[in-house]
């Protein structure tokens, strides 16, 4: 299996037409075709509305999501559309019945994700992101920006709060034989479609991950929650990195998420609550991969 | 985006909110002048910055000054004016450079029978925005946080039908407000709550909010931000920035499109991704070394941007090395080459530079940097990169 996208996943990408939606259309489906050897399009358009009808290097076009889930019979809707209209483009596709949304869009307003998160949660779409680098199943496919030749098949299951720190942890555990079975960038804003916490549950249930790799940063509380549940919830080895140990206060740093706020949310605390439920914590960021080596050894 | 205490209290005005009369000063006749006007026996000057601890802060240049005070007259007035305007205010909040202050804002006396706390801020945990109230006016609501936990109290709102009548009923409860001040909170609380989310606020702080000897709740100072995602749809709101109050490099690498944040340190970083620019700086530190800064090139950064990126660090004249660490996604590494050439024909190199690159067209980007004849160091991966770039400066 592998968790959100496996063979069945059909993808459309809204906001097609633009600079970054094509370039990566024309990547994730070169990644499905070349890389993959998948003898079926899993790529399969795209929508911009007023272009619906034309064709963009052979991807059709359409002009609501509807329109593509009728015609081209789409799943899965990667969004690259500007920040002021995401929040209606990831409504605009769970009205339209897409299971698993990813949000690339850096940039969306806090208070238009509250709106659009609150109409997905009450439908059983998916939202990942939005300011994420995407989803990846190795060999299957990807749905993102992240360049699909560092990641190599396996079973590590791979969380993480940033994009190209998450390259380089696929890239160490590639080094030292470790595999993925999903890498899922959750996104750096404060408010985000799937958490920490939804996505340990599907990879401690999904039978082809055997470990998981958690990348967390500065800012909210999620990687303590995480931590919570693990301990109660996940029964497969964990290993863990922090970004921002040397963050200052009060500064964000990159990512709308991540800030030190009123000295709440820094990577000391976040590192004390894993490793007080015995999660193995890579202490530079050169020790990722080696770390969940560490983990699954222990844990053996 | 930050604002000045002034400017939230006149935003809040315009929304029907009330608040103390107050004047603006810029010079110490107009502080004369606003005291004058407001015909009270006592007025509030305040400092304009954006930081807060300004009653317990002191001016640099007149150590005795504080940053807040009471004025009895006209003439009170302008003497403390001009110990204040012109000059560094220094805060718990400010750090040691202090803040100057261009612009004091003085407010009419209340009679304050109790000092609240109250703020709205985005709560990540129930996915939309809160209301944080606490008996403890006046105190950091961190320490309350810390102390008294028991004396906040939260209401999350959905922010299609805002703060409903039963919410304000609990906070009224739960903070004791009887009588009009109960009243004055059926209006005050929800008028709040509809501008926080009209204006894409990502925090409104009224600390303290005072319940006056009339029952009227009252903000005696107001710290607003705003989402910066969402000031295209306020433009009257960002109109309200001041670049003074920020960080030169930090206004220009914005211009730029880069995410940049100075730091005490001395080596420079040029990083792309803000998880592995974080990343970066505590491999730094690891290593024994102290990051000049944060620098997030972004994906979409052209060799242009990039250039800038390397003229904003070495602008820092603390920088003593810098260290590059690219792992190319979007971001082409033979673009940061050509940035990094780019910047030795037209910047100049005067400190050493650590270059470690991986990924989208690695190998040409590195045989660029083979063949360009710079004296430039490459390290094959992150633990080699700091180690490298820390030994250059005790070399």
């Amino acid at each position: 299996m592998s968790i959100l996208v496996d063979k069945d996943t059909r993808v459309i990408c809204q906001g097609l037409t633009g600079r970054a939606g094509l370039f990566h259309s024309q990547k994730c489906r070169e990644y499905a075709r070349d890389d993959c050897q998948r003898d079926s399009p899993v790529f399969l358009g795209g929508v911009t509305p007023g272009k619906g009808g034309t064709e963009v290097d052979g991807f059709p076009v359409f002009n609501k999501v509807a329109d593509a889930v009728e015609a081209v019979g789409a799943n899965t809707s990667m969004v690259f559309v500007p920040p002021r209209f995401c929040a209606d483009a990831i409504i605009e596709a769970a009205d339209a019945g897409i299971k698993l949304i990813v949000a690339i869009t850096e940039g969306v307003p806090v208070l238009d994700m509250v709106r659009a998160k609150n109409y997905i949660d009450q439908t059983d779409s998916r939202l990942v992101g939005p300011n994420c680098p995407g989803v990846i199943t190795p060999g299957v496919a990807k749905i993102g920006i992240m360049p699909g030749y560092i990641h190599t098949p396996g079973s590590v299951g791979l969380i993480s709060r940033s994009g190209t720190l998450t390259y380089e942890a696929a890239w160490q555990m590639g080094r030292v034989g470790l595999g993925q079975s999903t890498c899922v960038g959750i996104g750096g804003d404060p408010i985000i479609g799937t958490n920490f916490i939804d996505l340990l549950d599907l990879f401690q249930n999904d039978p082809e991950t055997d470990a998981i790799l958690m990348i967390g940063e500065i800012g909210g509380n999620a990687e303590e929650q995480a931590a919570q549940y693990i301990k109660e919830k996940v029964t497969k080895p964990v290993a863990a990195f922090i970004a921002g140990r040397t963050a200052p206060p009060g500064k964000r740093m990159g990512h709308a998420g991540a800030i030190i706020s009123g000295g709440k949310g820094t990577a000391a605390e976040k590192v004390a609550a894993l490793e007080a439920e015995g999660i193995e914590v890579a202490q530079s960021p050169a020790d990722m991969g080696e770390a969940m080596q560490r983990a699954i050894a222990r844990h053996a | 985006m930050k604002i000045h205490e002034y400017q939230g209290k006149q935003l809040l005005a315009a929304a029907g909110v009330k608040v103390p009369r107050g004047i603006v000063a810029r010079t110490p006749d107009e502080a004369a002048a606003a005291f004058a006007e407001l015909g009270g026996e006592i007025a509030v000057m305040k400092s304009q910055i954006h930081a807060g601890g300004r009653g317990k802060g002191r001016f640099r240049e007149q150590p005795e000054q504080p940053g807040v005070v009471l004025i009895r007259s006209a003439e009170e007035a302008r003497a403390n004016a001009e110990r204040m305007l012109g000059n560094t205010l220094v805060t718990i909040q400010t750090g040691e450079a202090g803040k100057t202050v261009n612009v004091l804002f003085v407010e009419q006396g209340l009679n304050i029978a109790r000092e609240l706390y109250l703020g709205i801020v985005v709560d990540r945990e129930s996915g939309g925005p809160v209301v944080i109230a606490s008996s403890e006016g006046g105190m950091a609501i961190e320490d309350v946080a810390a102390e008294t936990p028991e004396k906040i109290f939260r209401e999350a709102f959905d922010i299609g039908v805002g703060l409903l009548p039963s919410q304000v009923q609990n906070l009224s409860d739960k903070l004791g407000l009887e009588g009009q001040a109960a009243r004055s909170a059926e209006v005050f609380l929800p008028k709040l709550c509809q501008f926080f989310v009209e204006n894409d606020c990502s925090m409104a702080e009224i600390n303290p909010l005072v319940v006056t000897d009339e029952g009227e709740l009252t903000p005696l100072d107001s710290k607003v931000s705003f989402d910066d995602n969402a000031l295209f749809r306020h433009g009257d709101v960002a109109e309200l920035r001041d670049l003074s109050e920020e960080d030169e490099a930090e206004v220009r690498a914005g211009n730029a499109g880069l995410s940049y944040v100075n730091l005490d340190g001395n080596i420079g970083c040029l990083v792309n991704g803000a998880g592995l620019a974080m990343s970066t700086m505590d491999l730094i530190k690891l290593h024994g070394g102290e990051p000049a800064n944060f620098l997030d090139v972004g994906g979409g950064a052209n060799v242009e941007a990039v250039t800038e990126a390397f003229r904003i660090i070495l602008a820092d004249s603390n920088v003593k090395a810098v260290l590059v660490n690219i792992f190319g996604g979007i971001m082409k590494c033979d673009t940061i080459v050509e940035a990094i050439l780019e910047a030795y024909e037209k910047v100049g190199f005067s400190v050493p530079l650590v270059v470690r690159l991986e990924g989208t067209n690695v190998e040409l980007a590195r045989n660029m940097l083979a063949d360009s004849g710079r004296d430039i160091i490459t390290a094959t991966d992150l633990t080699d990169a700091a180690k490298k770039v820390v030994a250059t400066l005790s070399a």
